[in-house]
Parts: structure tokens; C-alpha cells; sequence
């Protein structure tokens, strides 16, 4: 789904020392912060949940082009590493050469789709996964074009509360 | 020829040589004499020739009885001439190769060449007349007690070539020595030149109504600038401790000023100039400052030795504070938006590595944050810590 508005670049974006990985451990704690922030702000308003460190490198969310900086390898996988400790980010492989951006975690995105059910009394019924992520109704709900494979992870983690039920592949119950 | 006496080839009192010229043959008048080959040797006092093959046989006739001298120019297969004008001899003359002769000059034959040289020299020695000043205290007649002074060193075949090696060598050693000398007198001088130095400053301090305040202020400057008046070297304080920590006083109460001029900070590289500038001949060693300056802390003489993490060394002041540098720099960054290490040492004129170090500690401190790009390593207000925009 192609970005409906262009992307607000946070102010270290044009700051050129934040495509220098600083000494100063404080400081830099604060640079990998926004960093993080900006990774995931990127990808949620792009809805990219991929990530290939290598295409990564020359995409404009490493590199600005505007004050010809760009953050070096090392500074991605910092980011990128940063984050998976916290749970946003989950590595294809052990090489570290791709991996999948949580711009909300696996529990956010599953408490936001429960709310949504309880909210328009779809509980105790059965919907699809379809109608979930391209029905007409949750056009306005974040969870609206994700994919199937992260939904399914989603209301498994529901599932394993006792909030919903998996039925086959295509549908899902949500109980009270 | 009848005015030449026998000699032993001995210097007389008070004379000296002036010029020698080997290959010379001696004309009795017209007339050839057996003395056909030897070497002619002019000295303030008398005209010697000596054989070359028998260095025993050697006569000599003295300058005063010269009464004038002219040159004879050689041709081909004649070699050039020397004529030379003698007086009737004195009666008391020592005994002479010939007894009577019947000419009053005797010709000198050149044959490699020398006589203009030895015909001015000649005239210019009749015209000194050095014998006379002399003659007091020595006659015409060679003095006997001339010292066991060997032959003169004749050059022939390749124990001529080797003696000449030998006396070239024992020249070039002299001079050595000689230079030497020199220096070890220049060092002499200085010393005294710096006690000069001072006793200026102190008439100085006297007169100090005469002169005018600024005149004062700059001529002891200069005086300063000529050094340390007594400076500590290991002949005066030995090694090891000791002199380490006597050193120290010398470089604390030296670069006490420049410190305070430099903002209380200066490279070693920087010191070890100023102090050997100062010092003049008495040189230190890098590593004996270094161990000075190690002692500095525990002395407690007002600076310290400090090593900044990337390994530069300088002196600093105890009255140095990193927080004033971290907030003057910090503000100087703020007000032209970034700044590189060259950039910060032209605007508080300190050099390019203390503006670095400057620059990095404000970066620890967080005070900065830094913009390695291909441009350089520039340095940016810290804008991550605060916290919104």
C-alpha cells in the first residue's frame, strides 16, 4: 500500500550528526533512541515490514541525500539491533542480512484487533481474516493490508489467552 | 756565496717561516755550485737552503746582508731566477761551504717554478726587518739548542706519498682540536655572558627612574629570553631523583607565565621547546623533562602533568578548569552552529590538537556531539540531550 501522504523526517534528520555513530555513551544512547523511533515511524507510514539490510543502506530512511550523510553499516545494525531487543525487529537469519519490522509488537497488534472486535461487537462471531485486514469496515483501522502471516501471529497470541479462536485458515472467533 | 754559513736549519729566536719552495739549485754568480737540489726556505730572519737528498747539508745566509733582489723569467730549458744582492760579509760570520768568492750575489734557480712568490715574500720580509727587533737577544748564527726538529718531509716514491698522508692527517687532527677548543671556550663565554645578563637586570632595578617603565619591561624580556641564568644539569644535581625533581622547580617557576598567557594549558612538545630554548647550551633530554614533569604534581608547583585520553601530554595549571573550557567551547560551538579542531584553534588561537582535546572533552562531558563525514570530524552543539524541539 503506497504511502498516502509524505513522511514527516524528524528534525535529526537533518542533523548531521545523526549519521555519526557519537562516543559519548549517553549521547548516543539518545541518537539509537530516535533512531528506533524513526525506523518504525518509517515503516509503519510506509506499511514495509521487511527489511533487507543491504537495500536498507541506500533507501533515503539511512541516507539524506539533502546533506549528503549517510548512517554507515555499523550505525544500521546498531539501530536494527537496538530494536530487536526490544522486540521490534525479528532477524530472517543468523547472518543478519534481512528482517521483519514490528512497527507494533506481535501483543500490540493483538490487543488493538481485540479492542476493535469488542468495540464493534464482533465478539462471539466469526469473521474472516479477508474481512479483517481488506473488509470495508476497518479501512480506518491500522491493522487494515496487513499481512496475513502477521495476523495470523496475532490472533494466535489472542488464541493463547483464551480471547479468540482460530477457525481454519480463514476465520477467527473472538470471545468475550 | 762566500756570505753563507753552515746551519743546522733551526729556527733562531723569535723567527718564523714564511715560505719554502722545494727543487731550487744555487748559481754561485754565474757559476753552478754543487748545491743543485734542495729546498729554499725564506723565514723572518734568514734565507736557508737545505739538500734534499742529505737534509745535513744545509746553509743559510741572513736577510740583513740582503741588499736587493730581482727575477730572472726562465725560457725554454732554462728554469726562472732569482738574483740576489749580498752584502760584504761580516767579519765574525760562522764558517761557510765556501770561503771566498769572487761574486757579491748568488742566483737561485727555480725549477718548479715559485720565484715570484719568494721574490715578494722577500722583499716584503727586507722590508719587516723582524731580525732586528730581535737582534738583541740573538746573533745571525743559528741557535744550537734548535729542537730535534726532523727534516723536511720529502715527497718521493710511496713512503713519501704515506708520510704526506700521515701529515695531512696530523693537520686535520690539530684543527679538530683546535675547533674543539673553540667550543669549549664559546661555553665558557656564555656562562659568563648570562651572568652579564643579570647583573644588567639588576642595575636595572636600580635605575629604574631613568628608564622608562615600558623600555624596563621590554629589556627584561629580552634578558629572559636569553635564558635561564643557572640552569640544573646532572653535573650540579647528579641523576636520578634528584635532579628530576630540581628540574622540576626550574621548568614550574619558567613556564609559570607562558601557562597563564596559554589558558593554562601547553603541549609538552610545546614546553620542551621553551625549556631548551631557555637553557641554551645545557640541552635536555625529552625523556628527563618527562620525568620531570611527572614529579610536578607531587611537588606541588601549581601544574601537573596531564595525559588526555587520546595520548597527547600536556602541562596544565592547577588553576585550569575543564568545566570553564567545556562551556567556553560549548558556546563558541553554539554561536557558529559547528565547528571543526581547525576552526575552534583560529578563533581562541590555541593550537589545532589542544582545540581537538578541547572539542573532545566537551564532546564527553555532553556537551557535543560529533559529524564524521568525508569533510572531517565536525562538532555540533548536542541537540540529542535536549529532549525536545
Amino acid at each position: 500500500m503506497a504511502a498516502s501522504t509524505t513522511f514527516n523526517w524528524p528534525w535529526q534528520y537533518d542533523f548531521p550528526p545523526f549519521f555519526t555513530i557519537q562516543k559519548n555513551a549517553d549521547t548516543k544512547a539518545k541518537q539509537i533512541e530516535a533512531w528506533c523511533t524513526l525506523v518504525l515511524e518509517y515503516h509503519q507510514h510506509n506499511k514495509l515490514l521487511k527489511l533487507r539490510v543491504a537495500d536498507a543502506l541506500a533507501s533515503p530512511l539511512f541516507s539524506n541525500k539533502a546533506i549528503e550523510r549517510k548512517l554507515p553499516k555499523e550505525g544500521v545494525m546498531e539501530v536494527l539491533e537496538s530494536l530487536c531487543k526490544k522486540g521490534n525487529v525479528q532477524w530472517d537469519d543468523k547472518s543478519k542480512t534481512s528482517c521483519v519490522i514490528y512497527w507494533k509488537t506481535i501483543e500490540q497488534w493483538a490487543d488493538i484487533i481485540y479492542s476493535w472486535a469488542s468495540k464493534t461487537g464482533s465478539l462471539n462471531t466469526v469473521c474472516t481474516l479477508h474481512e479483517l485486514t481488506q473488509g470495508p469496515h476497518t479501512t480506518s483501522e491500522p491493522f487494515h493490508g496487513l499481512d496475513d502471516w502477521l495476523l495470523i501471529k496475532a490472533l494466535s497470541t489472542l488464541q493463547s489467552r483464551g480471547k479468540a479462536e482460530l477457525i481454519g485458515e480463514e476465520g477467527v472467533k473472538f470471545f468475550a | 756565496m762566500d756570505r753563507f754559513s753552515w746551519s743546522t736549519g733551526g729556527p733562531l729566536y723569535g723567527e718564523k717561516e714564511i715560505l719554502k719552495q722545494s727543487s731550487v739549485r744555487i748559481y754561485d754568480g754565474d757559476e753552478k755550485t754543487s748545491y743543485d737540489d734542495g729546498s729554499l726556505i725564506l723565514t723572518t730572519h734568514q734565507i736557508i737552503w737545505r739538500d734534499s737528498s742529505d737534509f745535513q747539508i744545509c746553509i743559510s745566509v741572513p736577510l740583513c746582508l740582503v741588499v736587493f733582489c730581482e727575477k730572472q723569467s726562465g725560457g725554454i730549458g732554462r728554469s726562472a731566477k732569482l738574483s740576489v744582492h749580498l752584502q760584504a760579509a761580516q767579519a765574525n760570520r760562522t764558517p761557510g761551504p765556501v770561503s771566498r768568492s769572487r761574486y757579491d750575489y748568488v742566483r737561485f734557480s727555480f725549477k718548479n717554478g715559485g720565484e715570484s712568490e719568494f721574490h715578494t715574500k722577500l722583499q716584503s720580509a727586507m722590508q719587516t726587518k723582524e731580525w732586528e727587533k730581535t737582534s738583541s737577544q740573538a746573533t745571525s748564527s743559528p741557535v744550537s739548542k734548535s729542537s730535534a726538529k726532523t727534516g723536511p718531509i720529502r715527497a718521493s716514491g710511496i713512503v713519501g706519498i704515506e708520510r704526506k698522508i700521515e701529515e695531512n692527517r696530523r693537520v686535520t687532527d690539530k684543527n679538530i682540536s683546535v675547533a674543539f677548543q673553540d667550543l669549549t671556550k664559546l661555553m665558557e663565554k656564555a656562562k659568563e655572558m648570562v651572568s652579564l645578563s643579570s647583573n644588567i637586570a639588576n642595575k636595572i632595578k636600580d635605575k629604574k627612574g631613568d628608564i622608562t617603565d615600558d623600555e624596563t619591561v621590554k629589556f627584561k624580556s629580552y634578558l629572559l629570553s636569553l635564558g635561564i641564568p643557572n640552569p640544573v644539569t646532572k653535573e650540579t644535581h647528579g641523576s636520578g631523583t634528584h635532579y628530576h625533581m630540581q628540574l622540576a622547580h626550574e621548568i614550574a617557576s619558567l613556564l609559570k607565565q607562558p601557562l597563564e598567557e596559554n589558558a593554562g594549558i601547553m603541549l609538552l612538545s610545546d614546553a620542551y621547546c621553551r625549556i631548551n630554548r631557555a637553557r641554551g647550551m645545557e640541552l635536555l633530554s625529552p625523556e628527563d623533562l618527562l620525568n620531570a614533569c611527572r614529579m610536578l604534581d607531587n611537588l606541588k608547583l601549581h601544574m601537573k602533568l596531564r595525559e588526555f585520553e587520546t595520548g597527547v601530554l600536556v602541562l596544565q595549571l592547577d588553576s585550569h578548569s575543564d568545566e570553564k573550557v567545556i562551556s567556553q567551547t560549548t558556546e563558541l560551538v553554539d554561536d557558529s552552529k559547528s565547528l571543526s579542531a581547525q576552526e575552534l584553534a583560529n578563533l581562541v588561537s590555541v593550537s589545532v590538537l589542544l582545540a581537538k582535546e578541547r572539542l573532545l572533552l566537551a564532546e564527553r562531558a555532553g556537551k557535543l556531539c560529533r559529524d564524521d563525514s568525508d569533510e572531517g570530524l565536525r562538532f555540533y552543539p548536542n541537540l540529542f540531550a535536549q529532549p525536545m524541539r
